[in-house]
C-alpha cells in the first residue's frame, strides 16, 4: 500500500486535517444555516474550486510535457471579460446577459488556449516560454478590457455561479465535480489519455505511430485555457468584480504545484488527475490552516516553497539513493556518458 | 559576410534606434542626450539582474528567482539599516547572501537533477516569503550613505547627468562581456548550454560551472536589489514583483537563444534599452497607459522568438 503513488500525497492531506482537528476540535463540524451547508471543510472545497480547475488542466498539459504559464493571465482576462460585458448591458441581472457573458468569456478562454497551443505545436516554441507570452501580455490585455479600474457588477445571477449554492453546497463545488468527471471519463475511458500520454513521451514517435500529436497538443492546450476560464468566472463572480492587476495572481505556480504534489512528473508522459485533485487540496488546505492558526498569512509563501523543494528532492532519484546510503549513485551514474542529462525545462 | 548568429543582435540594435528614431521625430524633447542617460538611470537594476540572467540561459537554464531576491535584498538592507547597521557591513553581506542563495539552488539544480524551472521556482516563493517574515510594511531608508547615492548626480558633458547605479550596471555590463568572452568560465558556459552531455565529455567542468553561474545570477540578483535600494529608498515586498519576467524578455530580445548555447550580453543591453524606449514612449504619449507596456513586451517577445526559430530552422537546414 506505501508503494501506491497516492499513499503520501493522501497521508500529508491527512496530516494536515488532523493537526486542524487537535488544533481546533470544530473545524470537522458543518452547520445548516439557511439551507446552506457552513464549516471549514465547505470552504476549502469552495475557496479551492478555481485552483483545482486550473490544476486539471494544467495536469493534462504537464502530461504533454509542457507547462502553461499563462493560466493566471487568462483568469483575470476571462473575469475582466465577463464582467465588462455585464457591467455594459442595461439590465445586469437578466438570464440571457448572463449567459451570453459568461459564454463569450469562456469562448475567449478556450480562444487563448489555442493561441498558446498554436505557437507550442505549430511553431514548435518551448511550452514554458510560448505561454510567456500570454503571461507577461495578458495581464496588460486585462487591464486593457477593464481599463486599468476594478469592474464591480451588481448582478445577483452572476454571483450565483461563485457563490451561490445547489443542494446546500455551494455551486462552484459541481462545476469542478463536472469538469472532473469529463477529464477523468474522457482521459481514462477513451484512448484520448494513452495519446496524450504518448505525445508527452515523444511526440515524433507517437505521430510516426499514427497519432495526431499535434491536433493533440491544440486540444490539451485550449482545455487548459478553458479550465483557466471557468476558474476565472468563480473568482470574479465571488467577488462581483473583476481586477485585472491582481485576479488569478500566482495561479500558475499554485497549480503547478498541485500538479506536482499530485504525482505527475514534469517530465511529461504520465498524469494522474486524482492526484492533482489531492494536491490541489493539500494546498488549499494549507493556506486554511495557516490562516486558522494565526500564523501571519505573508508566511504561506514561505511554507509552499519548502513544500515545493521538499516535493521536487523527493521525486529525485538521487536523493532517494542519497537516502537509501548509497552516496548519490545510481547504477548508471559512474561513467559521464551514461549520465542522464536533465533537459531544461 | 554577416555571421548568422549575430543577426538577432543586429535586429535588437537596430530595433533600438529604429524606436528611439520613431519617439524623437513624434515628440518634441525626445531626442537629447538626457532621455538616453534616463534610460539607464531608469533601468540600471534591470540591467544588472538582465547580466546575471543572460549567463544563467546561456547555460540552458533560468532563474525565476530574480525578482523576489531583488525585493528581499532592500528588505534585508532597510531593515538592518534601520537597526543601525553601518552600510559598508550591509552591502557586502546581502551581497554574500545573493551568492549564497544562487549557489544553493545551482546546487540542487545539478546534484538533484530538478528542473531550474522548479527549483528557481521554490527559490521564488522563499525570497517572497522571507520579505514578508521581516515584515509587511514599508521600511523606509534615511541612512546617509544611501540617500548620497540615490541624490548624487555625476555631470557628464553636454550638460547631462547619471546616477551612480548607472556607473555600478555600466561597469557589470562590461564585466559580464569580458566574463562570457574573455574567460575559461565564460566558454564553460556557452559549452554547457551548447549541449551538456558533450561539454561532460570534453571534461569540462559542468557541476561547478552550472553551479557557478546560479551563483553569479544570485549576485548580480542582490546587487540589483542594492541599486533598487538606492532608486527607491525603501524595503518592501511587493518591490520588482514580476520583474524576472521583464529580465527574461530583456534577455529574449537581446538574442540570446532559450535552449542555451548561443547569447550576447551586449544584446542584453540593448534588450533592457528597447524596454525602456517602449516605457518613455508610453509616457511622452501619455494618452496611452501603462499595460501597454506589457502587450508591446509580450508582442516584441514572440516576434524575437519566431525570428530566433526561423534563424535556427534555417541553420540545421543548411547543416544537413
Amino acid at each position: 500500500m506505501i508503494k501506491h503513488r497516492l499513499f503520501w500525497p493522501l497521508c500529508v492531506l491527512a496530516g494536515l486535517l488532523l493537526f486542524n482537528l487537535i488544533y481546533s476540535p470544530d473545524f470537522f463540524s458543518i452547520k445548516m444555516r439557511d439551507g446552506h451547508l457552513y464549516g471549514s471543510l465547505i470552504d476549502i472545497l469552495n475557496f479551492g474550486s478555481p485552483l483545482i480547475l486550473v490544476a486539471i488542466g494544467m495536469t493534462l498539459v504537464i502530461a504533454t510535457s509542457g507547462i502553461d504559464l499563462s493560466v493566471g493571465s487568462v483568469v483575470a482576462i476571462t473575469g475582466a471579460m465577463a464582467c465588462l460585458s455585464i457591467s455594459r448591458s442595461a439590465d445586469q441581472n437578466a438570464l440571457m446577459t448572463i449567459l451570453i457573458a459568461v459564454a463569450s468569456a469562456l469562448l475567449l478562454s478556450a480562444l487563448l488556449g489555442l493561441w498558446n497551443g498554436l505557437l507550442v505545436a505549430g511553431f514548435g516554441i518551448q511550452p514554458i516560454i510560448a505561454t510567456l507570452i500570454l503571461m507577461v501580455a495578458g495581464r496588460g490585455i486585462a487591464q486593457l478590457i477593464t481599463n486599468g479600474q476594478i469592474i464591480t457588477v451588481l448582478s445577483p445571477k452572476y454571483q450565483y455561479i461563485g457563490a451561490g449554492s445547489l443542494f446546500t453546497l455551494p455551486f462552484s463545488i459541481f462545476i469542478v465535480a463536472v469538469m472532473f468527471a469529463v477529464a477523468s471519463l474522457l482521459t481514462r475511458k477513451t484512448a484520448l489519455g494513452l495519446f496524450i500520454e504518448s505525445v508527452g513521451c515523444k511526440p515524433t514517435a507517437s505521430r510516426l505511430a499514427g497519432i495526431r500529436s499535434r491536433t493533440v497538443m491544440l486540444a490539451v492546450y485550449m482545455f487548459c485555457g478553458l479550465c483557466a476560464g471557468m476558474a476565472g468566472l468563480i473568482l470574479s463572480s465571488n467577488v462581483s468584480s473583476a481586477d485585472g492587476n491582481n485576479a488569478g495572481l500566482w495561479y500558475e505556480l499554485d497549480a503547478i504545484l498541485a500538479v506536482v504534489i499530485g504525482g505527475t512528473s514534469l517530465n511529461g508522459g504520465r498524469f494522474y488527475l486524482t492526484g492533482t485533485l489531492i494536491g490541489a487540496l493539500i494546498i488549499q488546505t494549507l493556506t486554511t490552516t495557516i490562516y486558522m492558526v494565526g500564523v501571519p498569512p505573508e508566511i504561506t509563501l514561505v511554507v509552499k516553497a519548502v513544500v515545493v523543494l521538499a516535493v521536487c528532492l523527493v521525486q529525485s532519484d538521487k536523493f532517494r539513493g542519497l537516502l537509501r546510503g548509497r552516496g548519490g549513485r545510481g547504477k548508471a551514474g559512474n561513467y559521464p556518458a551514461n549520465r542522464e542529462v536533465n533537459p531544461h525545462a | 559576410m554577416l555571421k548568422r548568429q549575430y543577426v538577432p543582435l543586429f535586429v535588437t540594435v537596430g530595433l533600438f534606434v529604429l524606436l528611439f528614431a520613431a519617439g524623437s521625430f513624434r515628440y518634441t524633447g525626445f531626442f537629447s542626450l538626457q532621455v538616453l542617460m534616463n534610460l539607464l538611470i531608469d533601468n540600471s537594476f534591470l540591467l544588472i539582474a538582465a547580466v546575471g540572467m543572460t549567463f544563467v540561459i546561456v547555460s540552458g537554464g533560468i532563474d525565476l528567482s530574480v525578482g523576489s531576491m531583488i525585493a528581499l535584498t532592500t528588505m534585508i538592507s532597510a531593515s538592518l539599516l534601520q537597526q543601525g547597521w553601518p552600510p559598508y557591513i550591509v552591502i557586502p553581506l546581502v551581497l554574500s547572501l545573493g551568492i549564497l542563495f544562487g549557489t544553493t539552488l545551482g546546487a540542487m539544480i545539478h546534484y538533484f537533477n530538478i528542473q531550474p524551472f522548479i527549483a528557481t521556482l521554490a527559490g521564488m516563493f522563499l525570497a517572497r516569503g522571507l520579505c514578508y517574515v521581516i515584515s509587511i510594511h514599508t521600511i523606509t531608508i534615511d541612512n546617509a550613505f544611501y540617500t548620497t547615492m540615490a541624490q548624487t548626480k555625476i555631470r557628464l558633458p553636454g550638460n547631462t547627468f547619471v546616477s551612480f547605479s548607472v556607473i555600478i550596471a555600466l561597469l557589470v555590463v562590461a564585466l559580464g562581456i569580458y566574463m562570457a568572452h574573455y574567460t575559461r568560465f565564460g566558454r564553460n558556459t556557452y559549452a554547457v548550454g551548447g549541449n551538456e552531455q558533450s561539454a561532460l565529455l570534453m571534461g569540462l567542468p559542468v557541476a561547478r560551472t552550472k553551479i557557478m553561474v546560479y551563483g553569479f545570477s544570485g549576485l548580480c540578483s542582490s546587487l540589483a536589489g542594492v541599486v533598487f535600494t538606492f532608486y527607491m529608498l525603501s524595503g518592501y515586498g511587493l518591490h520588482a514583483s514580476g520583474m524576472e519576467l521583464d529580465v527574461i524578455a530583456a534577455v529574449v530580445i537581446g538574442g540570446t537563444l532559450l535552449t542555451g548555447g548561443v547569447g550576447f550580453v551586449v544584446g542584453t543591453f540593448f534588450g533592457v534599452m528597447i524596454q525602456g524606449v517602449i516605457q518613455t514612449i508610453i509616457s511622452f504619449e501619455g494618452t496611452l497607459s501603462s499595460w501597454w507596456t506589457r502587450i508591446v513586451i509580450g508582442v516584441l517577445l514572440l516576434l524575437f522568438i519566431l525570428l530566433q526559430k526561423l534563424l535556427g530552422e534555417r541553420r540545421l537546414a543548411e547543416r544537413s
